[in-house]
């Protein structure tokens, strides 16, 4: 069919607004659901870094709420470990350490971690009104993506209580079995300070013994020696003194009160 | 009239398979293939936006300018393929994390534009719908027969329920490294365009 160059121009225009529009109210329509099931999916990987909860309780969004009932989210400052008074629901980690005036270049790490933010968010879990656990984000790159978790400290400031990854993009079977129970498992009881005070909790070649024989390691994933590494590299970055480090001992000392 | 309404819509699952005889859309086929679930998810999508794709260029096959007409259906299919990502993260929170970029890469999938230039710019709007239904329904059956051979033999489950007990898990299975990577699929692909060129001999392209 023979159309002239204004017809082409019309028609042209008229497709991409209405397809603009379609696209635009699909978006903006469904924005609260898709940020709050972000929100959701964050809480349920606290709980199930803390123990709380199991990754196959499919866990819905009142069930979550209830448990986050005795679970305080604070936001601290990453040098002394104080607790600030920034409202922990507004404060957007991944935002704050992009933005230059809120963070600021990471030193040389292994982990791939480019920039540390100033403030970070954490959740501290209650058990009869007192702090029990602390769960503190972690993230660094493994084989082909940066792993995004949390990791859960008892009130020692120093025993792992738990661990979870919720967005990776690691080989399934492989590097993918960073969501396997067994191995997260593993990780309850394990030490993370030696007497020096840096960290020293990491991911071997092959089996662990168990955590009274060799606190201070986790068994390998089978074919995903990079992956393994890089556990052990953001561990050592996020619990280091660029990290939580002076926060978990705060949180430890906080015990004594 | 209806049997060649039948023939539209059953005919891309064997007899034309988009996968298998066309060999479009391999990319997501190797992709999302390492679990059943995301595999199912994928496919439902792609069904909707090859379904709607080819009714909404059907209906405006007649105004649609010819040396545009690329553009056109570029444009309507990105943003169908937009609003399904965004449904998706809104519903199925879990499974788009997993799906993560293969959903706004239909947009790309060959099939897709292959139907709507091939097929929904010369037929109307029914016969377009169930073309798109057909070739979806084609492409997902190799999808799911691909995931289902994947998540077995890589992680001894079908849909996410243990069949064969992983060694690491206390078990006796020895899962099969090869197919938890993408790769795997290759094989499996390789595997399945042979059988069928077994069973339907006409597929076989003649040598030299």
């Amino acid at each position: 069919m023979r159309h002239n160059a204004l017809y082409t121009i019309l028609f042209s225009g008229a497709v991409c607004v209405v397809c603009a529009v379609l696209v635009s109210s699909a978006a903006v329509s469904l924005k609260q659901d898709q940020l709050r099931n972000a929100a959701l999916d964050k809480q349920r990987n606290v709980l199930f870094a803390s123990g709380l909860a199991n990754p196959t309780d499919r866990l819905d969004s009142e069930q979550v709420e209830r448990m986050f009932e005795n679970i305080r989210p604070i936001v601290i400052d990453l040098e002394t470990g104080r607790e600030t008074d920034v409202d922990p629901t507004s404060f957007d980690q991944a935002k704050a350490a992009k933005n230059p005036a809120t963070s600021r270049e990471a030193p040389a790490n292994r982990a791939s971690v480019q920039r540390v933010p100033n403030q970070a968010l954490v959740y501290e879990v209650l058990e009869d009104g007192k702090p029990a656990m602390a769960v503190v984000p972690i993230e660094g790159y493994g084989l082909w993506s940066t792993l995004y978790g949390f990791l859960a400290i008892g009130n020692d400031g120093n025993t792992v209580r738990g661990i979870t990854y919720y967005q990776h993009l690691e080989t399934p079977g492989l590097g993918g079995e960073v969501d396997n129970p067994n191995w997260k498992a593993v990780w309850a009881g394990r030490r993370i300070y030696d007497d020096a005070g840096t960290p020293a909790i990491r991911v071997i070649k092959g089996r662990a013994a168990p955590a009274d024989r060799a606190p201070f390691e986790v068994d390998g994933l089978t074919g995903a020696t990079i992956t393994s590494n890089g556990v052990t590299s953001m561990l050592e970055f996020w619990l280091g003194e660029h990290g939580f480090r002076n926060y978990l001992q705060r949180f430890k000392e906080g015990q004594d009160r | 009239m209806t049997e060649s309404y039948k023939k539209t819509l059953l005919d891309p699952l064997f007899e034309s398979n988009p996968i298998a005889l066309q060999v479009l859309g391999i990319c997501s086929a190797l992709a999302v293939t390492s679990k059943m679930e995301t595999a199912l998810v994928m496919c439902v999508a792609v069904i909707c936006v090859l379904a709607l794709s080819n009714v909404s260029i059907s209906l405006l096959r007649n105004f649609i300018p010819g040396n545009v007409r690329i553009i056109v259906q570029l444009t309507i299919i990105a943003s169908l393929v937009i609003m399904t990502d965004q449904v998706l993260k809104a519903y199925v929170y879990e499974i788009s994390k997993q799906l993560s970029v293969f959903v706004g890469l239909i947009i790309t999938n060959c099939i897709i534009m292959g139907r709507a230039e091939a097929y929904a710019m010369q037929n109307g709007p029914f016969d377009s719908l169930l073309d798109g239904l057909g070739n979806g329904l084609g492409y997902s059956t190799i999808l799911m027969a691909t995931a289902f051979f994947r998540e077995l033999l890589a992680q001894g489950t079908v849909f996410g329920v243990v069949l064969l007990p992983k060694v690491s898990d206390g078990g006796w299975y020895n899962p099969n490294g090869i197919l938890g990577i993408p790769a795997g699929a290759f094989f499996l692909i390789g595997f399945f365009i042979w059988a069928l060129r077994v069973w339907k001999t006409d597929q076989i392209e003649a040598e030299g």
